[in-house]
């Protein structure tokens, strides 16, 4: 009844084409920004903004990144965790030997730079197909994970090879307080969203798609598979590397090689699986299940007031993670963001069966 | 093997790389003719070892399509049950349940992750095993604690001087590597008949030409990948033992399983020789590489070389040394 689009007409190209031809998804998302941007930093608690919200927001933006790849191109990676490294790694550099550089310049050079490495670590994906590259992207993932512990320069010479962000300070004023770094991640990631969707809607995005669904015929119609698959593996790379940076800068502030490591690439694929293949929406939704779950997992026996050693509930933490990963699979192969356009469909024909 | 004819100069001119590679450290002024036969030798060892992993993946993946992430907890799974059965019961009756226990986890695979997930996507299935993963990870450690535990069934530990005359010093070879490499070139060709001379084996290499056709000509399906996973949850047993014994059964066991994956590819998903040359070719290539390059690079580069070398071998060989061709049709 609310949800249907009879009577809005299109009359033009550009009404044609829009973000949401259908004004009621429109006005839905205005309402979620709205809410994001002006209700959430009052409601939420500082626990809410730390421990889920902004983590939340950072893995969201990489895993539209990944999704990009994996979902809209088709070319699995499992070197993600590696292109945030150098997207964090890049940024420290940039704001500790060029103190003067405006932060977002820093953010936005530092996705630049893992868009170059992706791209060297993408360049395979010509010759190398499937699991093949799957495992071969492992290469990056390895290689990384080393060249930022052992080679001292990256690190600034820290003798412990962790590093720890300096203070985040945008046109002079210092962001410190949990709302906000709420709200400049909330800002970028809302952006680069955006940016995102238009990609993949647009003659690029398609040219992804037919390369993901078969290279071959995609060639022989005229696309070019060096351009289409460099340019995944870029666009990819850089939502990574942008990602790594806020990760590092905004969530972590001060971190490890080990934060980068390959079970990061393995979450940031869970993510994109269990969201939904070639959705935008379903990074955001995978995102906030893998963020929420460990989490439940976690506190789930403290409110049921089972005694368990922390030893225990780690491992059966494992087992519950592992057994909802294969329900999910079973249930709905098609992500998250399938149930929700299922959901969409039964709306606007309710409250008629058919 | 036909593949490795088809392109023989392409092969011919890696085999050659692969060779000088080798050799190359004995150009170095300082490098000692001893010490570079036992590193080659540890090399070819470790690299068998490789193979007995890598072997377990390439099964389950001829069989049924699926790259099977968690073939690493299944060695962890059958080391630590083995490990604890041990403790309550003699080694003989400890290994009997401890593979039944790896029949009873194929089978409960079977049941409730592959048969509801059949005709799914590649990436699908891949992601389930890594739910698999976490899963005996997890259940591992619940059941059988998290410690250390030391696994002896009567390796000898002390290394073993041959050659003593020829060289001075001689050349020091671990027996307990030996033992291995012999128990593990003993599983090889053992599945090597079974494959070649059984009527499960044929089956077994129907199923993985084409499911369908095999399903057609009455192969039970169902069975067969219940076989399967048997068979790699045995070759997780074996590897799991051997390589407990050497590490002790802890955690990190099931990080072997990212030292098969290089081996894999590089031998070809669907080929068994492929597991077994590509094996060696990786073994050798990292304790040359941890010698002889490590010390030029910072050191600890035995966790990316063996990828790199692998994705080196890649792009002239996108199926790796010994995979089926893959012919792309519209």
């Amino acid at each position: 009844m609310i949800y249907r689009e009879a009577g809005q007409y299109k009359t033009s190209y550009e009404s044609d084409q829009q973000l949401f031809p259908i004004r009621q998804d429109k006005v839905f998302v205005l309402l979620v920004l709205a809410f994001a941007f002006g209700a959430v930093p009052y409601l939420a608690s500082e626990y809410l903004f730390r421990a889920i919200l902004v983590p939340f927001l950072i893995l969201a933006l990489a895993a539209i990144g990944l999704n990009i790849l994996v979902g809209f191109c088709g070319q699995v990676s499992l070197g993600t965790g590696g292109f945030m490294a150098v997207g964090a790694y890049a940024a420290y550099n940039l704001a500790t030997r060029l103190p003067d550089l405006n932060l977002l310049v820093v953010f936005l050079l530092a996705g630049a730079a893992s868009t170059i490495v992706g791209v060297l670590f993408g360049l395979p994906s010509l010759r190398i197909k499937g699991f093949y590259l799957a495992v071969a992207t492992l290469a990056a993932q390895f290689f990384l994970d080393w060249a930022f512990a052992r080679i001292g320069w990256f690190t600034n010479y820290a003798p412990s090879g962790s590093v720890t962000a300096p203070a985040i300070t945008l046109f002079g004023h210092t962001i410190d307080s949990p709302v906000e770094k709420y709200l400049l991640v909330l800002a970028i990631v809302c952006v680069f969203a955006l940016v995102a969707r238009n990609l993949t809607r647009g003659a690029i995005g398609r040219s992804w798609m037919a390369m993901r669904d078969m290279d071959v015929a995609a060639e022989v119609i005229g696309i070019r598979p060096l351009y289409a698959k460099v340019t995944a593996f870029a666009v990819s790379s850089f939502f990574v590397g942008l990602a790594g940076a806020l990760w590092a800068f905004v969530y972590l502030g001060a971190w490890e090689p080990l934060a980068f490591d390959v079970n990061r690439s393995f979450q940031l694929l869970f993510m994109v699986i269990i969201g939904g293949l070639g959705s935008i929406l379903g990074s955001f939704l995978g995102a906030a299940f893998i963020v929420i779950l460990p989490l439940v997992l976690n506190q789930l026996p403290g409110w049921l007031g089972i005694p368990l050693s922390t030893a225990m509930i780690s491992h059966i933490e494992f087992m519950i993670f592992g057994a909802l990963i294969i329900f999910f699979l079973i249930v709905e192969p098609h992500g998250l963001a399938r149930l929700w356009a299922v959901g969409k469909e039964k709306l606007r024909l309710w409250p008629f069966p058919h | 093997m036909h593949n490795l004819f088809q392109q023989k100069w392409m092969t011919g001119v890696l085999l050659a790389l692969l060779a000088a590679g080798v050799v190359a450290p004995l150009l170095a002024a300082d490098t000692r003719l001893p010490q570079w036969i036992e590193v080659v030798l540890g090399g070819l060892m470790s690299g068998v070892l490789y193979s007995l992993v890598a072997l377990g993946l390439v099964l389950i993946f001829k069989a049924s399509g699926v790259f099977n992430f968690a073939q690493g907890a299944m060695v962890l799974f059958a080391a630590l049950s083995l490990v604890r059965l041990m403790e309550k019961m003699p080694f003989a009756l400890a290994l009997a349940f401890t593979l039944a226990i790896m029949v009873a986890v194929a089978w409960l695979i079977e049941r409730v992750v592959l048969r509801p997930l059949v005709n799914q996507e590649g990436i699908v299935l891949f992601m389930a095993t890594l739910g698999i993963a976490y899963f005996l990870d997890g259940l591992g450690q619940t059941i059988w604690g998290s410690d250390i535990y030391t696994l002896d069934i009567g390796m000898p530990k002390e290394p073993k001087i041959l050659l003593g005359s020829v060289f001075e010093g001689g050349i020091l070879v671990g027996m307990e590597d030996v033992i291995a490499a012999l128990i593990s070139a003993t599983l090889v060709a053992a599945l090597a008949l079974f494959f070649q001379k059984t009527g499960t084996g044929r089956a077994l290499r129907a199923v993985a030409d084409d499911h369908q056709a095999a399903q057609s000509v009455g192969i039970p399906l169902n069975r067969i990948w219940v076989i399967v996973w048997s068979v790699s949850g045995l070759v997780a047993l074996v590897a799991g033992i051997i390589w407990g014994s050497k590490l002790g059964v802890q955690f990190s066991l099931q990080l072997v399983a990212l030292k098969a994956l290089p081996v894999v590819i590089l031998g070809g998903f669907t080929s068994i020789p492929g597991a077994i040359i590509g094996g060696l070719i990786i073994g050798l290539g990292e304790k040359l590489s941890e010698v002889y390059l490590g010390p030029l690079l910072g050191g600890g580069i035995e966790n990316w070389f063996a990828y790199v070398l692998a994705l080196v071998f890649l792009l002239f060989r996108p199926e790796g040394l010994f995979g089926e061709r893959h012919i792309d049709r519209v």
